[in-house]
């Protein structure tokens, strides 16, 4: 295997800009905590978005001016947070009716592992020296109706973070639709892992030989 | 005369008996009703099992509940943050049980008990470990996992007012599991940060009707969580 050139593909910045060009005017999106929330400083111009966090708050503002935090206006991140004009607060039981229902059109997360069918590890490693939590990962892929995974293409150590099967304890199977990675732009179609996008100066070849599961390279104008 | 209105946390708590259930609303600390679960620690019923997203933060409320070893169980979707010193330590002794469950299915099994229904199929966690050992059925060709509702002897929920019926309104995201644990517990304890005269909320914006509450607090001003961790405050006070 070629070492993985750290200079080549899209930064993460760059990575949250082609995951918001991929959602819609008039969506409903809910976005994990770390990298994904990066993706709201990005919807182009002209599309309205509508933000959904967990704990109780559809219309989602931006984070909280120094000064002005509230804290019982939180995130699921429990960061102190704004809320738009037309947001409303609900109780647990009709936010999770949101996500469970599907009436949540996007979700967008961080992963440790996706795998060729699309199933996704992102709430544990397995160590069991770990304290265990979840949160709503588990009910957000179950539920959500297109799940967005944005991720470096490989770990610190170098492993390939796509890989064949999860070697980390599951969130759900077959769940993710699309990862956004450094590299590339791969969408899960029937079981398969298609490349959409290659970043610039990656190789499909080069993309290959740095994911641990088989791709395929999209036909032109799919 | 119905009158719901307790003049101290102190009073409201008095009959937790050990072995009790007790719901703790609250995500992080928007919402966690920190005044009556001190006025729990003072009390001092042991063996509890709590109901609560999260477990607690540096050395006070439900983290102070934990330290003081009066909880034997915790149902639970997120007990690890960065400042849960108290139940990492514990847990990682064996000296507390933990019942992991996803948030939405922690939600609604809290929800189903308060509604009279036992059990409930979801398809949140099947394939994972979660799942493991758990009944499934198959609806439309999608695999489903059988939930069970979880009942409480008594429930702790914060909310901004309520009335002398035990009719609240609550403030912004600390709403979060305050509604759905009114309803889940044979006893509904609340801290309010106004009691208003009957007539003063709304009826159109009342969030919890009166008849899930059985006792109401008034805690004007409640401590906050996250100065008291910044502080380093430690309950019973240091």
């Amino acid at each position: 295997m070629e070492l993985n050139n750290k200079n080549i593909g899209w930064s993460v910045t760059e990575m949250a800009q082609k995951v918001a060009m991929d959602i819609n005017d008039g969506a409903y999106v809910n976005l994990g905590i770390g990298m994904p929330e990066l993706v709201a400083g990005f919807i182009p111009e002209g599309r309205e978005v509508i933000y959904h966090t967990e704990n109780g708050l559809l219309g989602m503002g931006k984070t909280a001016n120094i000064g002005t935090e509230d804290p019982e206006l939180v995130n699921a991140g429990k960061k102190y947070v704004t809320a738009i004009p037309g947001a409303a607060y609900f109780h647990h039981a009709d936010s999770f009716a949101m996500i469970r229902g599907g009436h949540i059109d996007i979700c967008v997360l961080g992963a440790y592992q996706v795998s060729e069918e699309g199933d996704i590890a992102n709430w544990s490693t397995g160590n069991s020296n770990d304290i265990p939590a979840v949160g709503g990962a588990m009910d957000l892929v179950a539920g959500v109706k297109t799940i967005f995974v944005i991720t470096k293409h490989s770990t610190k150590s170098g492993e390939s973070k796509i890989v064949k099967q999860c070697t980390y304890p599951l969130t759900g199977k077959n769940v993710v639709s699309r990862i956004y990675s450094n590299l590339a732009i791969i969408d899960v179609i029937n079981k398969e892992l298609v490349v959409r996008e290659l970043a610039p100066e990656v190789t499909f070849k080069y993309l290959q030989q740095n994911t641990e599961a088989k791709l395929s390279l999209a036909k032109e104008g799919s | 005369m119905i009158n719901k209105i307790y003049k101290s946390a102190k009073e409201a708590v008095a009959d937790i008996f050990d072995g009790a259930t007790v719901m703790i609303s609250g995500f992080g600390e928007a919402g966690s009703p920190i005044e009556l679960i001190h006025a729990l620690v003072d009390q001092g019923a042991k063996n509890l099992t709590i109901v609560s997203n999260n477990a607690g933060s540096g050395h006070v409320g439900l983290a102070a509940l934990i330290e003081n070893k009066q909880v034997r169980k915790i149902f639970c979707s997120f007990p690890r943050t960065a400042i849960s010193v108290v139940f990492p330590e514990l847990y990682r002794k064996g000296e507390i049980e933990l019942e992991l469950v996803p948030q939405g299915t922690l939600a609604e099994r809290i929800r189903a008990a308060g509604a009279g229904i036992p059990a409930f199929f979801t398809q949140t966690s099947v394939n994972t470990p979660l799942a493991e050992g758990k009944d499934k059925r198959v609806f439309n060709d999608k695999t489903y996992v059988l939930e069970h509702a979880i009942e409480a002897d008594f429930s702790f929920v914060k909310c901004s007012a309520s009335d002398k019926y035990g009719n609240l309104i609550y403030n912004k995201t600390a709403r979060n599991f305050g509604p759905i644990m009114c309803m889940a517990a044979k006893t509904t304890i609340v801290q309010a940060k106004n009691i208003l005269d009957v007539g003063e909320i709304d009826p159109e914006c009342v969030i919890t009707p009166g008849i899930f509450v059985k006792r109401v607090v008034e805690i004007t001003n409640p401590a906050d969580e996250s100065k008291l961790v910044e502080e380093k405050r430690r309950y019973p006070w240091n």
